[in-house]
This record gives C-alpha cells, structure tokens and sequence, in this order.
C-alpha cells in the first residue's frame, strides 16, 4: 500500500480528454451538413477568429461566410444547450439524491415550455413568423414555468411518505410532465395560429439559431454553470444523507433548494432556445460516472464539457441522418436516450436508499 | 486529534436540561436531564420507540429541541453549524452508502467542517482522513469501494469518518445493531480503545443490554421519553427496572464487566 492517497477530483487527463471532445465535436459540427468543407481548413478559420491571428485556411469567401455566419451560431448553441441539460441532471441527481432525476422527466423541461408557449401565443403575436429574434421575456417565463413544475414534482414524490423509492419522484415527474403538457395543448388550441410556431419549437431544434439565440442563453449558462460547479463538495456531501450531512456542518437543504433552481434556470435557458431536447441529462451524466466515477467534483465539470460535446455531434447526426430533411434533433436524443434510461433503471434498483 | 481543551478531570462535555423533542406534534422526548463527563461512555437504553435515538439526534444539534443543550458548557443553540461539527461527531444506524464512492473519499468528507466554502482538502485534512483510517486498521480497504464492505467493515469506516471530524464528543446511534455477535465486540472494542487514548466522550444508544453494560460507565434508562432510571450497569441494570418498562422477565447474571442480562421464558 505505497500509493499515495489523494481526494476524487478530477484528474488532469479526463479534462484534457473533455476538451479534446468539445474540440473535435466543434470542428466536426463546423465541417460537416449540406455542404462539407475540410475539416483542416475549418480549424484554421477558427483559429483566425483568435485576435492576431491570419492563416490561409484555403476555404472561399462563400465557404468561410456559411462557417461563420450559419453554422458556427448554431454550433456554439448546441455546446451551449448541451452543457446546461447535461449539467442540469447532474445537479437534480445529486440533489435529490436520484439516478433517474433529469430535467425532462422531473417535468421542469414541461413547465419551462409551458412558459415558453404562453409567451409565444399570449404576448408575442407580432412575432408571428417564427421565433426568429427570440423575445426576451422567454427565458423569464421559462424559468418561472421550471420552477413551478420542479415545487409540483417535488411536493408530490415528497407525498408518497417516507418510503420513497427513486421510482416515486419520476412518477410524480411524469405526472407533472403530462399535466403541464395538456395544459400547453389546451393554451395551442385557444390560439392556433401559433401552433406551427410552437410544435417546430417543441420538436428541439437548433436550426433557427443565430448569433442573438447565443447571446440570450449565455448569461443563463454563466450563472448556472458558476452556482452548480460552485457545490460541487457538497453535493458530494449530501451523498451521505440529510443528517449525516448536516451533522458534517452542512445545511443540506439551502445546498438541495439553491442547486435545484440553478439547475432549472439551465433548463429553462435550454428550453427556451432549443425546445424540448430530452435525455441528455441522463445518458451524459451516467456515462461519465461509469468512467470516471461518482464523485461530483469530476462528474459536474466533465457533464459540460462532454454534454457540450454531445449535443454538437447529435445536432451533427439530425442534421445529416436524414438526407436533405432535418430530424428534430429531440426525437436523436430520445432515439438514444430511451435505451440508455431502461439500462439505468436496471442497474440502479440495487441502490437503496 | 482532538480539538478538546485540557480539561480538569470529572468536567462536564455533555449537559443536558429538560429537553423536550416534538415529532410531527408528537412527544417523544419527554423532559429527559443527562450528564456525560468528560472522558466518559455514556449509553442510552430503553425499549422500542422510549425515544433513545430521538434524544440522540437532538442531543447532537439535528433536530429542534426544546431545553437546553451544552457541549464543553456552551449551548449548541448559540453555535454555527460548522462549529458544531467539529465539538460533535455522530454515527447515524445505518448511514447511506453513496453507491461508488471510495473508502477515503467516505472517510475525507469528515473533513468537511475544517474545508471552507469553495475551499479544497488541505495537506493537513488528507492526514487526519490517513490517521483516522489506521486508527480503525482500515488502511488495506482505503481504495476499495465502500458498497463492497461487509457490515463491521462499514460500521468501522463510518466510525473513520467520524473520528476524520476532530470532535471530542462522539454520539453513537445503535453502533453495533447490524452486526454479529463478534464484529459487535470488535468495533465496541475499537470505539473503547479510540475513547481512552484520545479521551473522547462517548455518548451511545444501544439495544443489546448486556453489551450495553459491559461498555459503559453509565447507563440511562429511557420509557416513554422520560429517564426512568440512571447510574452505574449494575443499577440500572435489574430484575425489577427491566421488568417495569421492558414488560419482560429477566434473570440478571454478574459478569466480570457488567452484570448480564438474560431473558427468561414466563
């Protein structure tokens, strides 16, 4: 026994591997689509982006106009939105202590697009061809709407009593998750002339983004990925219990209510530009944890670099799967993501609380 | 290890005064007074639901109380939480297990009072995690995952944990009910030897009476959250006071550390 003990953090090579991923994913969302350009002549453009920076990348001005203006906004939309969801259910797992715990099916990604939809079909009536120049009051009213259906979730997991088993939560989730979502129908067809808007937008897509999509989301990242990456010990100390972790100086229940709204503020970010992306939350967080373990002080960083590059390289697949027409990206992740929840299912019953 | 003062012998860690615990509305803990000098094992019996674990989640500062409560003479009311963590270390019954996690990285979160917000283990905390868990002869099983312990094994990582804490007093929560016969005695054994090389007061909740006697310097009775009776095993420990509030009949053998208790058929 010479090896000499240290802390689960994360290691050097899992963040030099995260980087890579988000590095590799970029360029290839970058090169790749309708027209395919060199994937050697995208990183050379992208590193003339850099300030000082003027290499011959041998791509056209045309070439260079598509990379920059069309698809490098939507690029760094998917990285954005892949990070925040991925994020997200790291943080609601910890939270709540739950494997199964995600944005969507904690029915906060419903509330958030309850909000969303309220505002199209409410205020925004001038905003009728689409949701091109996102209005600003969306992500305010997805966050409230995110909110709502977490208190919702929780509350009715909580009044199964004492005995709750991870199922519970999800279940109340669920049931949230359908209430909110008849809720929306209900609200589509009193105005249907904003149906089309609302279902293109539900569906998750990336395709609408430019630059001010980026721009909205941003600060929303910012604030979520600082509060959640903040809490990393202690959501590593709320692994023990409530009251083993409150007897180690914790309050657990301020760390459990201020990572649950900045997780759903990621959601509602997320939501609001993207629409309802699901299961990213799931399959990127267990994934890491089968790699590099379940400490949440690798776990959260390394949720949104390979959440970021996820999402990049799934858009990448809705893009080009399906010949000339675009799969939602939502239905790719539910594609994957399905499979992956029933595996978790399975392996996570043998985890008693 | 420990943070403790030098104390002048027979001073008080432990004070309690009329404590009075409501659960959902429900009294549990009915005006119970307990005294633990320093240095000294206290344990806490009495029959199902008298309110033995109640009082000792109270006692450690988790669960509101009415009364008062004093660790080395200060009330726990005026103290932060970290402060607390570090004067106090409780062992739940059957702590969770996070599935996945490393024994040293169990024993390390012990540390989490002494880390500042944002903060990260110092050289200092990695030496107590270290010295904790050769104190409780768990260094072979340090990178072993904590869910593939066997019962005594985690009973002796959660108590690494807690000793990780620095705290002078240490509650036990029914320490020994999961285990057998044997690893009871080893981890009692364990906590006796940890308490008088680094005088630690040990405050306790126990089922097995006689295990309970052989250990403790002093036992409290507790029934229906009231302290029905309190003073040395031998006192404590009798035909007519188990007969009472247990509602069983036992025979009450002298043991060489305690007197044993055995129940007989009617």
């Amino acid at each position: 026994m010479t090896e000499r003990r240290r802390p689960a953090g994360l290691r050097p090579a899992w963040l030099a591997a995260g980087v890579l991923a988000v590095l590799v994913a970029t360029i290839l969302g970058l090169a790749f689509g309708s027209v395919s350009l060199p994937p050697g002549g995208v990183a050379v453009e992208m590193l003339n982006l850099l300030p000082g920076v003027r290499l011959t990348s041998g791509l056209s001005d045309r070439e260079v106009a598509i990379l920059t203006q069309l698809r490098l906004p939507r690029v760094v939309l998917g990285l954005l939105v892949g990070a925040l969801l991925a994020l997200a259910g790291a943080a609601y797992q910890g939270a709540f202590r739950n494997p199964l715990a995600d944005p969507h099916l904690l029915g906060v990604a419903s509330g958030a697009g309850l909000g969303v939809t309220a505002v199209i079909v409410l205020g925004a009536s001038g905003a009728a061809d689409g949701l091109t120049g996102l209005p600003i009051g969306v992500p305010a009213a997805a966050f409230a709407g995110a909110i709502g259906a977490v208190t919702l979730t929780w509350l009715l997991g909580a009044a199964g009593g004492r005995d709750r088993s991870p199922a519970t939560l999800i279940l109340a989730g669920v049931a949230v998750s359908a209430f909110l979502s008849a809720a929306q129908t209900y609200l589509l067809q009193r105005h249907l002339e904003s149906v089309r808007d609302v279902y293109s937008w539900m569906l998750g897509r990336l395709s609408t983004a430019g630059w001010h999509d980026v721009l909205v989301v941003l600060p929303y990242a910012v604030v979520t990925c600082v509060i959640v990456l903040a809490q990393r010990r202690e959501l590593d100390v709320l692994t023990v219990g409530d009251a083993e972790a409150a007897s180690l100086g914790l309050h657990p229940q301020r760390v459990r209510y201020l990572l649950i709204v900045a997780a759903s503020l990621g959601t509602a970010a997320a939501v609001s530009v993207s629409g309802l992306i699901g299961f990213v939350g799931i399959i990127v967080p267990h994934t890491l944890r089968l790699l590099a373990g379940p400490g949440n002080r690798a776990l959260l960083p390394l949720s949104v670099l390979l959440g970021a590059a996820f999402l990049a390289l799934t858009d990448l697949l809705a893009r080009t799967a399906g010949g000339d027409a675009e799969i939602p990206i939502g239905v790719v992740t539910a594609f994957l993501g399905a499979p992956f929840f029933v595996l978790v299912l399975r392996t996570s019953r043998t985890a008693p609380e | 290890m420990t943070n403790s003062e030098p104390d002048s012998p027979g001073r008080t860690a432990v004070e309690v005064e009329r404590l009075t615990v409501r659960l959902d509305g429900t009294l549990i803990v009915d005006g119970v007074d307990l005294d633990v000098a320093e240095g000294e094992w206290v344990t806490v019996i009495g029959p199902n639901g008298a309110g033995k674990s109640t009082a000792l989640r109270a006692i450690g500062g988790l669960l509101p109380f009415g009364g008062t409560v004093r660790w080395h003479g200060r009330a726990v009311a005026d103290m932060h939480r970290r402060e607390r963590a570090r004067a106090v270390a409780t062992v739940l019954q059957s702590p969770v297990v996070p599935p996945g996690v490393r024994v040293f990285d169990y024993v390390l979160l012990g540390r989490t009072p002494y880390i500042p917000p944002l903060g990260r283990e110092s050289a200092a905390d990695l030496e107590a995690a270290d010295e904790a868990l050769a104190a409780l002869d768990l260094v072979p099983f340090a990178g072993r995952r904590l869910d593939t312990l066997s019962g005594g094994e985690r009973q002796r990582v959660f108590l690494a944990r807690a000793l990780a804490q620095g705290a002078g007093i240490l509650l036990l929560d029914e320490p020994t009910s999961a285990l057998d016969i044997g690893h009871q005695q080893e981890v009692l054994e364990l906590v006796d030897r940890l308490r008088s090389s680094r005088g630690l007061t040990v405050l306790a909740t126990m089922h097995d009476l006689s295990t309970a006697g052989e250990y403790a310097d002093r036992m409290v009775l507790l029934s229906g959250g009231r302290v029905v009776a309190a003073g040395t095993p031998s006192e404590v420990l009798t035909e007519e006071n188990l007969a009472e509030h247990y509602r069983v009949k036992v025979r009450i053998i002298p043991g060489d550390h305690g007197p044993l208790v055995v129940a007989v058929r009617t």
